[in-house]
């Protein structure tokens, strides 16, 4: 059974579908990735799941649940969470606080959750204390990834994590992705460097102008001359 | 050299009333993002709470400040519901006009209950000391300690607790606040609860240094305003420096011009800090 089930989505802006007609599914265990051309429509597709666009046509399933257009805040107590492109720490709290504040919204002991975000991330327990707006972006990164995972999701939406992150820090990074999926949770992301996140990806999905191009395994989309000619740069 | 001195204890006490009002005006800036007008007649509003209380009850004043504290919040959170709630959504300009409609409503208010003549909380004459050459009544020290006692509470609270927390994450990345699951609505309500209730205070100590009148809040709306933008707007340590530094300027400047210029220097500190300086003078992050 899928965790997160999206059909037929028309979502987008002021009136202005972005996305037309377009699934996508995640599996519990799997690792998902949505590449395309600028202006595909991948980070709304991903944004429409989480409640952030607001989806005129279509449903969002989650675990049988339908959960069209149900606020952020009541997706992340249902175990998804979400980790924008940009602006995705709380700048001038510390390491510490931003991962605190992660959890706001699920009840009970943290402290087995941070210890979790802290084994993934040993970095993050070494500057705990750091103020989080100061970091290196590779490390900023970690916080925002260690935020979401406050929240024992069962669902990880990544917008575009390796954006602006140096060649050694993007591997490290897809690494991290790959350890935190086998932890048992589903993610679904949205990459620029395609090559490296469709090598680890389960399955992938190639949209264009909103719509569906192309969906299969992720070393069958590396190979398929069609994909790498259009969205991999030849 | 005396001079400097004295100068520098009523600068300190003006500046630590300020801060009072600035830390809350800045928080609500920070969370709601828009400049709160009325704030110096939540000042008022909470001075006049105090003289009731103090009046009725027979009361010490310190013993009237949590009583003014928790009606100047209740008010505060009330306004809010009633007014600023259905236009959160609007222009910021808005939110400010109303604001300002809000003030003159409040000033009126106090004006028909209290009347509008000048009021003290404790008649008679209170004896300076003399320390050597300076003079400082109980009464600053008072204020004083109130007023660092309160900093300080909200320097716990911003740090230690979950909401204040999550207010400073709000104020810091507003749409993160929102895909993490921080209520927005609650960490909103408690930011008017507790910058009304710091307006009370600064209010109330203002009274007791000095009289109650209806313009009283009003009067310290720029000085406020300039400490906050000193300290960096929506930073509440930048708006307890912002308002030490203006207070202790205010009152350094009438040794060189005449004291009713008081208000322009902080509108001159003010005008600087936007041209050269706009994110305050608090060095570091974002």
């Amino acid at each position: 059974m899928s965790l997160i089930h999206a059909e037929g989505l028309y979502a987008g802006y002021g009136g202005v579908d972005i996305l037309r007609n377009t699934h996508l599914r995640v599996g519990a265990d799997e690792i998902v990735v949505i590449v395309g051309p600028n202006g595909a429509g991948k980070s709304t597709a991903m944004k429409a799941m989480f409640g952030l666009v607001p989806v005129r046509a279509g449903t969002v399933t989650y675990r049988g649940e339908d959960i069209t257009n149900r606020p952020p805040e009541r997706m992340v107590t249902r175990g998804i969470a979400y980790v924008p492109q940009e602006a995705n720490i709380f700048p001038s709290l510390s390491v510490l606080e931003n991962l605190e504040l992660g959890a706001y919204a699920i009840p009970g002991d943290m402290s087995p959750r941070l210890e979790k975000v802290f084994e993934i991330f040993p970095r993050l327990r070494e500057r705990r204390h750091q103020q989080a707006g100061v970091m290196s972006g590779g490390e900023r990164q970690m916080v925002a990834m260690g935020r979401a995972l406050m929240v024992d999701p069962h669902l990880l939406m990544l917008d575009e994590p390796t954006a602006g992150l140096s060649p050694r820090l993007i591997d490290e990074t897809i690494e991290r992705i790959r350890e935190v999926n086998q932890l048992g949770i589903g993610v679904l992301m949205v990459e620029q460097n395609a090559r490296q996140a469709l090598a680890v990806a389960d399955r992938g999905y190639v949209l264009a102008t909103g719509e569906n191009r192309h969906e299969d395994s992720g070393p069958a989309l590396l190979a398929n001359p069609e994909v790498a000619e259009m969205f991999l740069g030849g | 050299m005396i001079e400097v001195i004295q100068l520098l204890i009523n600068g300190i006490l003006l500046g630590s009333i300020l801060a009072l009002g600035a830390v809350g005006a800045t928080m609500i800036f920070g969370v709601l993002r828009f400049a709160h007008f009325a704030h110096g007649d939540f000042m008022a509003v909470g001075a006049y709470f105090a003289l009731t209380v103090v009046t009725v009850f027979n009361l010490p004043v310190l013993a009237a400040l949590p009583v003014a504290m928790a009606g100047t919040a209740a008010l505060a959170v009330a306004i809010d519901q009633v007014v600023y709630k259905r236009i959160r959504r609007v222009q910021p300009v808005i939110l400010l006009i109303s604001s300002f409609a809000t003030a003159l409503v409040l000033r009126s208010a106090i004006q028909m209950i209290w009347g509008s003549s000048n009021q003290v909380y404790e008649t008679g004459i209170q004896l300076p000391w003399r320390i050597g050459p300076l003079t400082l009544k109980p009464d600053h020290l008072l204020i004083f300690a109130a007023a660092a006692g309160l900093v300080l509470m909200v320097h716990l609270f911003l740090t230690r607790t979950r909401m204040g927390k999550a207010m400073r994450a709000m104020s810091d990345n507003m749409d993160l606040a929102l895909i993490t699951g921080i209520p927005a609505d609650r960490v909103i309500m408690w930011t008017w609860a507790i910058g009304g209730a710091l307006a009370a205070a600064a209010g109330v100590l203002l009274g007791m240094d000095t009289r109650l009148h209806p313009v009283m809040g009003w009067t310290l709306l720029l000085p406020i305003f300039a400490a906050t933008i000193l300290g960096g707007i929506g930073r509440p340590y930048g708006a307890i420096l912002g308002g030490l530094v203006i207070g202790c300027a205010m009152e350094l400047s009438t040794l060189i011009i005449p004291g009713s210029y008081k208000p322009a220097v902080a509108f001159a500190i003010m005008v600087l800090t936007l041209i050269f300086r706009p994110q305050g003078i608090i060095k570091g992050a974002v």
